[in-house]
């Protein structure tokens, strides 16, 4: 583990290249990414703030906060930073190291467990079958849910790149650990 | 581009939200394609895109080979594939972007896919259902199918944020100024009316909706009032996802604020299928939250 910067531009670099990431370096602190973020209109997640802290290695703030959450992937500030910071791809490397060291909500977590049960994140159930009829389709689209070679090559991604130990994911029980349990915070 | 120019079969993908909660905007859209000679074939065994906020968010590691599997399916089609969501959009195009641009990205994701069988060579192209109508088939030709025009309807328009941005992927030019929807909307007659929030996001995006979904709400609130406040009768998007928040969203909404919001919420090819004649029902318009006005089915 090296400082969080170093950290973004390795995690980050092996999908979007190292320079990518490095631009974090380029931030002048001038608020533009904060002034036009929906979040920031909202709720207590500051761009700004967030770079700030992403330079000065303040790890364990920036993973404890719930705000590191509230951020949309909007891409506004990426596209409106005068100095070329690729801030959304950071805020998403930021979560990636967030999430590797346990950070993730049960909710957050859930959406893994869809997939790897179904394919999908948001699944087909009776009520939407009726839908589809509805409009003249086939009840089921023949999409990974519909066939089980195919959602088993969808799950075998999960478990090659460990997806499925991130989360905590029981492949007995086809749910997070302990889920059946009562459930985990 | 010309009818010669371009493929007449596209390789639908369809993603999550289009297929299991509105099968309106699958309906609607292959009618439309229909009417002009184009056929989308169904992808067998595609999965989620995976969602580019979320398991981008989550692990990238695993959202490029999942999208890549996902290309894959369409590569073996041979053909170019067609999305109904600024999420698939969004994943599906930046992973193609990123693997054609890093042989060795390719190589460990290809290590991947090889356990099954499957390749990505790089060789589909990932197009936005609106560019196929407004590129492809051209507003010439959609104009000359309206049959019921909107003439007396004033149309907000919602981009959704992964169609537009990044710009360096997507390639529609200035995300601040954009037209294509805009051109969509005026070619059925209708009005395109500013508004104050228009490019502003949804607020369902990487993970915010699952992390708060109240806070989230609170986003879409401000967006849906600074449209009705300039008079608008409708939101006109390209994104199932933001169909998702937009419309199901408003009954969350009334009940965490106790506010009474019925504001009718349409994807692109709903709307034109309306003014090219077809039905509510055709369009699915009768099976979501939101209820339409008389104004926009006459
Ligand atoms: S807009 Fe760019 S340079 Fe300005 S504070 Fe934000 S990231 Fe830094
Ligand atoms: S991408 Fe995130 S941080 Fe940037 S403007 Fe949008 S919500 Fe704010």
């Amino acid at each position: 583990m090296g400082t969080l910067y170093e950290d973004i531009v390795e995690c980050g670099g092996e999908i979007f290249g190292e320079e990518h990431l490095a631009t974090l370096r380029e931030c002048v602190q001038c608020g533009k990414c904060t002034g036009g973020c929906p979040s920031g209109r909202n709720t207590a997640f500051r761009t700004r703030k967030l770079m700030q802290m992403a330079l000065v290695d303040m790890r364990e703030e920036i993973f404890n906060a719930p705000e590191l959450w509230f951020c949309s992937t909007c891409y506004t500030c990426y596209e409106r930073c005068p100095k070329g910071v690729k801030v959304t791809d950071i805020i998403r490397t930021i979560r990636n190291l967030a999430a590797k060291e346990g950070h993730m909500s049960v909710p957050h977590r859930m959406i893994g467990v869809y997939v790897m049960k179904t394919g999908h994140a948001v699944p087909l159930g009776p009520a939407q079958m009726e839908l589809r009829k509805a409009v003249g389709l086939d009840e089921m689209a023949p999409t990974a849910q519909k066939y089980k070679d195919q959602l088993e090559q969808v799950q075998t991604i999960f478990r090659t790149t460990g997806y499925d130990a991130m989360i905590d994911f029981d492949w007995d029980t086809m749910n997070l650990k302990g889920m059946d349990k009562g459930g985990k915070k | 581009m010309s009818e010669e120019e371009g493929t007449k079969e596209y390789a639908y993908f369809l993603g999550c939200i289009t297929p299991n909660r509105y099968p309106g905007i699958e309906a609607a859209t292959k009618r439309i394609l229909k009417e002009f000679g184009i056929e989308t074939k169904e992808m067998m065994g595609a999965s989620c895109c995976p969602a580019p906020g979320v398991f981008g968010s989550f692990d990238m590691h695993t959202w490029l080979p999942v999208a890549a599997r996902n290309l894959a399916i369409a590569e073996e089609m041979d053909l170019e594939i067609v999305v109904t969501c600024n999420g698939c959009y969004g994943s599906l195009q930046e992973a193609d972007h990123l693997l054609r641009e890093n042989p060795k990205l390719k190589e460990k994701t290809n290590e991947i896919l090889g356990k099954f069988g499957r390749e990505f060579k790089g060789t589909t192209k990932v197009n936005h259902s609106i560019v196929v109508l407004h590129d492809f088939i051209g507003l010439d030709r959609l104009k000359e199918k309206i049959t019921k025009p909107m003439n007396d309807v004033n149309v907000a328009v919602h981009y959704g944020c992964h169609f537009l941005k990044p710009r360096e992927v997507r390639g529609h030019g200035s995300s601040e100024t954009p037209y294509i929807l805009e051109d969509l909307v005026k070619v059925t007659g209708a009005k395109d009316v500013d508004y104050k929030d228009k490019l502003m996001c949804c607020g369902a995006g990487g993970g915010n909706r699952t992390a708060d979904s109240v806070q989230s709400l609170e986003w879409m609130r401000q967006k849906l009032v600074s449209a009705i406040e300039v008079g608008c009768d409708c939101m006109v998007h390209p994104c199932a996802f933001c169909h998702l928040q937009l419309d199901r969203g408003q009954e969350e909404m009334n009940k965490a604020f106790g506010t009474d919001f019925n504001f009718p919420i349409l994807f692109a090819t709903q709307f034109l299928g309306l003014a090219m004649g077809l039905s509510e029902k055709e369009c699915g318009l009768d099976i979501q939250t939101t209820t339409m006005p008389e104004k926009l089915l006459k």
